[in-house]
């Protein structure tokens, strides 16, 4: 047995985007052990359920996350959909569907900038990133914002989109599709980028189970799990099924993403072509009622719960939002057990971390 | 595809059956989803939710609030996280658990700043 060192790694490092704190045990150059650390970034915000009613707390849940906060915002409202028994305009569940699926093609785009930046591939970063801004022009042109949208609300959503730009929509992310095929075919065939990702961090279908691992990262283990299949927003019209891989290394993990980019704008047009005229929202009025309501949603980096419990009032007596990073540190501290220390960097990277999202 | 989110499965048990039907849950095949604390006026009113084939089960405990609680960390190892969440935000006491942070999980500037009574 080597000499066993600690090394410190984060809150703050090159690739760590936020916060976040890990222990390495390491025997030579082998990780034996990881302890992760968080709450550097904690703000409270489940308690800001006390001082907003239930109609603006979706203000506050959409900022839990600056990259899934549209999701959020969905969530946050089909939680309380769910609790005050509302049903919403199909044209509605539409659009949110494509918002979120817009979601998804951005927060993937945004990762693979960050796992090339990751390995060192600096332009593959910027070509990531550049090709990420054109779906911030689609949510800047359908909602007028860029980052925090606020069109999600309890009882539909606040704004509509015209077909011309539904379709034009379409055509953007079309012509992006293209370039994303450049890209895609040097993350999955270069031979430096599958250096770094090939048979590294592997996560056994049986570990992903055992360590409840959600979203790309079970699915890159062979794990059919996607909350998209339990049939809320309108997966169901839309012949949805989940991109699996079965691998469970780094390069499985990127696989998936870029499956899911490509599926997310399938589905984009078919939504496109199909969605219903009709009413974006149904009037919500009263208090929240007794009771209480959990769901979920698949959101880009996994498996997010919402609970809402209502008092009679206008203040809900607790939300819980569980998000997908929180579910997949355990898994990540398994696969950095027996990795090299120069594939620590990668192997945290490819459970796509949000830290904003685990401490809220 | 029916619409499984609406299925709301909520059962309560008491405090001394959470191990056993926590290992029946698993020994059944469920995936730990989530687990987390309501302050209510008789203590901690705690949800734990499991997934089998994309349905939920969650099972709900209430303990007044200088009860321990079994962890359930020797079942499902990731609820470490959730477990030192709500022993840092609410002041839950667990009895057991595999992976414990002394109330330094989350760095807040007060202990237990969820539970009223701080």
């Amino acid at each position: 047995m080597g000499k066993r060192t600690i090394v410190p790694f984060g809150p703050q490092h090159p690739v760590l985007p936020e916060p976040v704190h890990l222990d390495l045990v390491i025997e030579d150059e082998k990780v034996v052990e990881a302890i992760p650390s968080i709450g550097f970034i904690h703000r409270g915000l489940e308690k800001l359920v006390e001082k907003k009613e239930y109609t603006e707390l979706v203000y506050v849940i959409e900022r839990i996350c600056g990259i899934c906060s549209f999701g959020h915002g969905w969530g946050y409202c089909h939680a309380v959909e769910g609790l005050m028994n509302i049903e919403v305009p199909e044209r509605a569940e539409y659009l949110r569907t494509i918002w979120h699926e817009l979601s998804r093609i951005h927060s993937h785009i945004l990762w693979l900038g960050l796992l090339a930046d990751g390995f060192g591939f600096e332009s593959l970063f910027m070509h990531c990133w550049r090709l990420r801004e054109r779906v911030l022009d689609l949510f800047e042109k359908t909602t007028g914002g860029r980052v925090i949208f606020s069109v999600c609300k309890v009882g539909g959503v606040r704004k509509d989109v015209d077909k011309e730009t539904l379709d034009e929509m379409v055509g953007v992310l079309r012509k992006m599709e293209i370039e994303l095929k450049e890209l895609t075919n040097t993350f999955m065939d270069d031979y430096s980028v599958k250096s770094r990702l090939v048979g590294i961090g592997v996560l056994s279908k049986e570990d992903a189970i055992e360590l409840c691992a959600v979203g790309p990262m079970a699915r890159a283990s062979g794990v059919d799990l996607d909350i998209r299949l339990t049939g809320n927003g309108i997966y169901d019209k839309l012949g949805f099924a989940p991109c699996i891989e079965t691998a469970g290394d780094c390069y499985a993990r990127c696989a998936v993403r870029i499956r899911e980019i490509y599926q997310s704008i399938d589905m984009i047009e078919e939504a496109v072509k199909t969605i219903p005229e009709g009413d974006i929202a149904v009037p919500v009025k009263g208090n929240a009622p007794k009771g209480e309501f959990i769901t979920r949603l698949e959101q880009p980096r996994g498996e997010c719960f919402y609970y809402a419990k209502g008092a009679d009032s206008k203040f809900l007596e607790r939300m819980r939002v569980r998000t997908p990073t929180n579910m997949n540190i355990p898994a990540m501290v398994k696969i950095l057990q027996g990795c090299d220390l120069a594939d620590v960097p990668m192997l945290f990277l490819t459970i796509d971390p949000c830290i904003s999202c685990a401490e809220r | 595809m029916t619409e499984k989110w609406r299925i709301q499965n909520f059962i309560v048990i008491e405090p001394v059956q959470l191990i056993e039907k926590v290992n029946d849950l698993k020994a059944d095949g469920y995936r730990l989803g989530q687990v987390h604390c309501t302050k209510v006026e008789e203590g901690f009113e705690l949800t734990y939710s499991f997934d089998k084939d994309h349905v939920l089960l969650n099972l709900r405990l209430v303990i007044p609030e200088e009860e321990e609680i079994m962890s359930i960390t020797g079942i499902y190892w990731s609820a470490f996280i959730y477990e030192n969440e709500m022993q840092d935000l609410f002041g839950v006491k667990f009895k057991h658990m595999i992976l414990n942070y002394g109330g330094k999980f989350f760095k807040v500037s007060q202990p237990t700043p969820w539970n009223p009574k701080n």
